[in-house]
């Protein structure tokens, strides 16, 4: 079984995206990054559903799937927004929110 | 004349590249659309190169599996069955489930196959320049070139789910096209009606093939080892004499409901001539060969199920026979009524495919089968024939009444590939209608439906005056409108919502069509009056006019049996099999004959036709796979009677429509409003028969609004009063709880929590620094540390 090999991609992966949210400043490759991230976790959970023979990884990646594909939306959304409003989709210069 | 010497012909047998790889043909295609989508825009043609190439490459696998199915059955024996190639791939599993996708293949295949393919390269190369300058050009390929993927994929399919796949992806196409234009709203509309009205038969197809999956998975796991939804297993096992009465007939009723959306039988037809909204090489293609066959090729695909769900040869009337009639007759007696030049044909396309069903549902089989192939080429023709006249002549218009008449001076090719075509549609001898036409109408009586075979004569004198009818207005006459040069300003669409203008997308102005401005006109140059189409659309003509006069030779009845090639080659020939035989991937001709057949089979021919026990009795020792249907003998009597009745309906017309339309005849004129039965008939008829109506303000008014309307009784009376009621008491209730509890008790609570939260606040405000990042740094980071102490804990 692979399962090292699995788990050192979906690392990989999960460290890059979690590099990309933190360091980027644009809103979309953040977007991409957290794809990124859920990925990784999609990985795992298939990795450790292949060992153990049981289908609920599958099953829960397929959850996460969809789940992502929401969120993508919302957040494609959000973006939009922001460009229509600001004509800019640097995170960076969004600090409305500070408190 | 196949003495190909036995060598070569083993040879190519032990090879039958194309025949095993035949599940590569709707691959190519499907490979295509991909490419057009995602660099059809920066292709030189935009896209339109991966289309026609994909289609050609079909067509030369069609071609090459073709070739090699003929040598294969003409080398084994006369009565010998062949088994058809099959192949598959698991899809993927479920609940113990598998779904495979694989190929089918045999003479039914090949043959419908080899017309799509071939159908959709010429309307592809067509469409270059038809289309030439459309702002979605690129997007129209795509769905063209993805739309004949799905037909083949359905062709090809090894079992039902990779059928439906296929009939899917060619619904979803079929919207995409017919909406092309959208812009025009009768357009959408029309797209619209055309999607929801057969996924309404849809549901059918998704019933019936669970009912027969569920009655049939048992038999064909334990006797062939495949699965319900294999096509050999369900037609092995509706013959096997295993079923259960009900669930045949419920699984076949289910599955013809969805022929009968698809493929625009009545009561469902009402889609088929809008779709006439879309661009005119999309109703070519939809007409002729792909969407509309669809549904016929399901029944003649399961045949088995369907002949024994609806006692096929047993009875007077069935189902299947009575819904083909009454399309064939209602679909024709429309086609009186409408003046545009694609509707006319819609509606023929309608009444020919009653034509198919009824054949099916009286047991012609193979005479329904190549109706299927010629009426392909021949309605092809006159769709694309139709789309020169307005591409060339009538200024996009398809009125035939306002911008047409005496066309044939100017338009020599198109004329004359429609006047071919036309005989072929009318069944003339010896046209190719002629062969399939009158052998279904022969057939039908051959099997005992006397009376459906008089509603195909009846059927056949409505098509040559109908079609004479069009013909007259088209091509004879004086010019008008747009035919004579005028310019006409007011568009069309201003007296029923399906007229369109083949062009008007959104920008284009209306008040001059022949504007330096508007691109796709440019090639019209110095001439203004109607004229020729260029090449690339007349050569398609030529040929499909060719095929028209040509495909019905290869099973001219009435010429002797040498010449009844595609019944040697479609045509499953029946016998009883052993199971094995069916299930080996590939077989060789003969290889699955069993014992008993072997001894006890004397050839007792009945018009050189071997008798098997199939479709009669239940197989002894093996199985059955195709049903015994017996051919009716042809005779020159009967072929002059129905010649006779078609020439009596286009001389009857003709001479009509000189009265009416040339000379003003005062009899004739007017007719319908003076006499008040004619008139009500008239007025049936251009308003459809009121199904649209129908449809529209009945059923889904009648449904959906009382549904509504109940809804928002329920939510002002019943709903509201409870929460009315509720909020009444709760406001007695909380008025008691504010002063006790809320001022005393939680207001000092929420006070010193308030204080603690400000505090706290002042404490982490640093934190929140608006700055999205570093939001994300601080997640990751307690969740790391949150890990970590998991980690810890754990160890």
């Amino acid at each position: 079984m692979l399962l090292n090999q699995f788990l050192i991609l979906g690392a990989v992966l999960f460290s890059i995206g979690v590099y990309g949210v933190i360091a980027r400043r644009n809103a979309v490759l953040v977007l991409m990054s957290i794809e990124l991230i859920l990925n990784s976790v999609n990985i795992n959970l298939l990795a450790f559903s292949l060992r153990s023979g049981t289908p609920d990884g599958h099953t829960f990646a397929l959850y996460v799937i969809a789940v992502a594909a929401a969120e993508v939306g919302v957040g494609l959304a959000m973006v939009l927004l922001m460009y229509r409003n600001r004509r800019s989709i640097a995170l960076d210069e969004l600090a409305e929110m500070k408190g | 004349m196949f003495a190909a010497s036995s060598e070569a012909a083993s040879a190519v047998l032990t090879s039958g590249f194309f025949l095993e790889n035949a599940w590569v043909i709707p691959v190519i295609p499907a490979v295509a659309f991909a490419l057009i989508i995602f660099f059809g825009r920066k292709m030189p043609m935009k896209g339109s190169e991966f289309g026609i190439l994909s289609m050609v490459a079909s067509l030369v696998f069609s071609g090459g599996a073709i070739m090699q199915w003929i040598d294969r059955v003409n080398g084994a024996g006369e009565d010998q069955y062949v088994a058809p190639i099959v192949k598959t791939w698991t899809w993927w599993q479920s609940g113990g489930m598998e779904f495979g996708l694989g190929q089918h293949v045999d003479g039914l295949t090949l043959a419908v196959l080899g017309v799509v393919a071939f159908i959709s390269t010429l309307v592809q190369i067509y469409s270059v320049e038809y289309l030439r300058g459309d702002r979605r050009y690129t997007h129209f390929f795509a769905s063209l070139t993805l739309f004949s993927a799905g037909m083949m994929n359905m062709v090809v399919a090894e079992n039902m789910i990779q059928l439906i796949l296929g009939w899917e992806i060619m619904g979803l196409c079929s919207f995409m096209l017919i909406g092309h234009w959208w812009e025009e709203g009768a357009n959408s509309r029309a797209a619209l009606k055309a999607f929801f009205t057969t996924r309404t038969g849809d549901v059918g197809l998704l019933a019936g093939t669970s009912i027969l999956f569920f009655a049939a998975n048992d038999w064909t796991q334990k006797t062939l080892g495949v699965s319900g939804f294999s096509i050999r297993g369900l037609s092995a096992w509706a013959l096997s004499g295993e079923p259960s009465h009900s669930a045949i007939v419920w699984g076949a009723a289910a599955l013809f409901i969805a022929a009968i959306g698809k493929s625009g039988q009545f009561p469902l037809h009402t889609w088929l001539p809008d779709a006439m909204a879309g661009p005119t090489p999309v109703s070519s293609l939809l007409h002729s060969s792909t969407m509309v066959v669809a549904g016929v090729f399901l029944v003649a695909r399961l045949y088995p199920v369907f002949f024994e769900g609806m006692d096929i040869l047993g009875g007077s009337s069935n189902f299947i026979v009575i819904i083909g009639g009454i399309t064939i007759v209602i679909a024709a007696a429309l086609a009186f009524v409408q003046t545009d030049i694609k509707k006319v044909l819609a509606y023929s396309t309608v009444s020919q495919l009653g034509y198919m069903m009824m054949g099916l549902g009286a047991g012609a089989w193979l005479p329904a089968v190549f109706h299927i192939f010629t009426h392909a080429f021949f309605k092809a023709c006159l769709f694309l024939g139709a789309g020169s006249i307005s591409h060339s002549a009538s200024h996009h218009s398809f009125e035939m009444k306002k911008d047409m008449g005496g066309l044939r001076k100017f338009m020599p090719v198109t004329f004359g590939t429609w006047i071919i075509s036309t005989l072929a549609l009318c069944g003339v001898f010896p046209f190719s209608g002629f062969f399939s036409k009158d052998e279904i109408i022969d057939n039908v009586g051959h099997n005992g439906y006397t009376l459906f075979m008089y509603v195909g004569l009846g059927g056949a004198f409505l098509t040559a005056a109908y079609m004479t009818r069009a013909t007259y207005l088209t091509f004879f006459g004086e010019p008008r409108g747009a035919a004579a040069g005028e310019h006409h300003d007011d568009g069309h669409g201003d007296d029923h919502a399906g007229a369109h203008d083949d062009h008007s997308h959104g920008d284009h102005a209306h008040a001059d069509h022949h504007g330096a401005d508007a691109p796709h006109d440019s090639h019209h140059g110095d001439s203004h009056g109607p004229h020729e189409s260029p090449a690339l659309i007349t050569m398609p003509l030529i040929i499909l006019a060719a095929l028209a006069i040509g495909s019905g030779l290869l099973n001219a009845v009435p010429f002797g049996h040498s010449f009844e090639n595609f019944t040697k080659w479609v045509e499953p020939r029946v016998e009883v099999i052993s199971p094995t035989g069916l299930a080996t991937v590939v077989g060789g001709p003969g290889a699955s004959r069993t014992a008993a057949e072997e001894e006890g089979d004397g050839h007792s021919t009945e018009e050189g036709h071997h008798d098997s026990p199939c479709g009669k009795e239940t197989p002894k020792d093996g199985i059955c796979v195709a049903p015994q249907l017996s051919h009716a003998k042809f005779k020159w009597s009967k072929a002059a009677l129905s010649m006779i009745i078609v020439l009596l309906g286009m001389v009857i017309s003709w001479v009509l429509c000189v009265q009416l339309y040339d000379r003003k005849n005062k009899a004739l004129v007017g007719l319908t409003e003076r006499n008040a039965l004619l008139g009500r008939g008239y007025r049936f008829l251009v308003n459809k028969y009121y199904l649209d109506a129908l449809y529209e303000n009945v059923i889904v008014r009648g449904i959906a609004h009382p549904v509504s309307a109940a809804a928002y009784w329920v939510n002002q009376n019943v709903l509201d009063g409870a929460v009315n009621g509720a909020g009444n008491i709760t406001r007695k209730l909380s008025g008691w709880v504010y002063r006790n509890v809320d001022q005393r008790v939680v207001d000092g609570t929420v006070n010193a929590s308030g204080e603690a939260a400000r505090g706290l606040g002042g404490f982490l405000r640093p934190v929140q620094s608006g700055k999205v990042n570093q939001y994300g740094a601080l997640l990751f980071g307690t969740a790391a540390i949150g890990a970590l102490v998991l980690v810890i804990i754990n160890t």
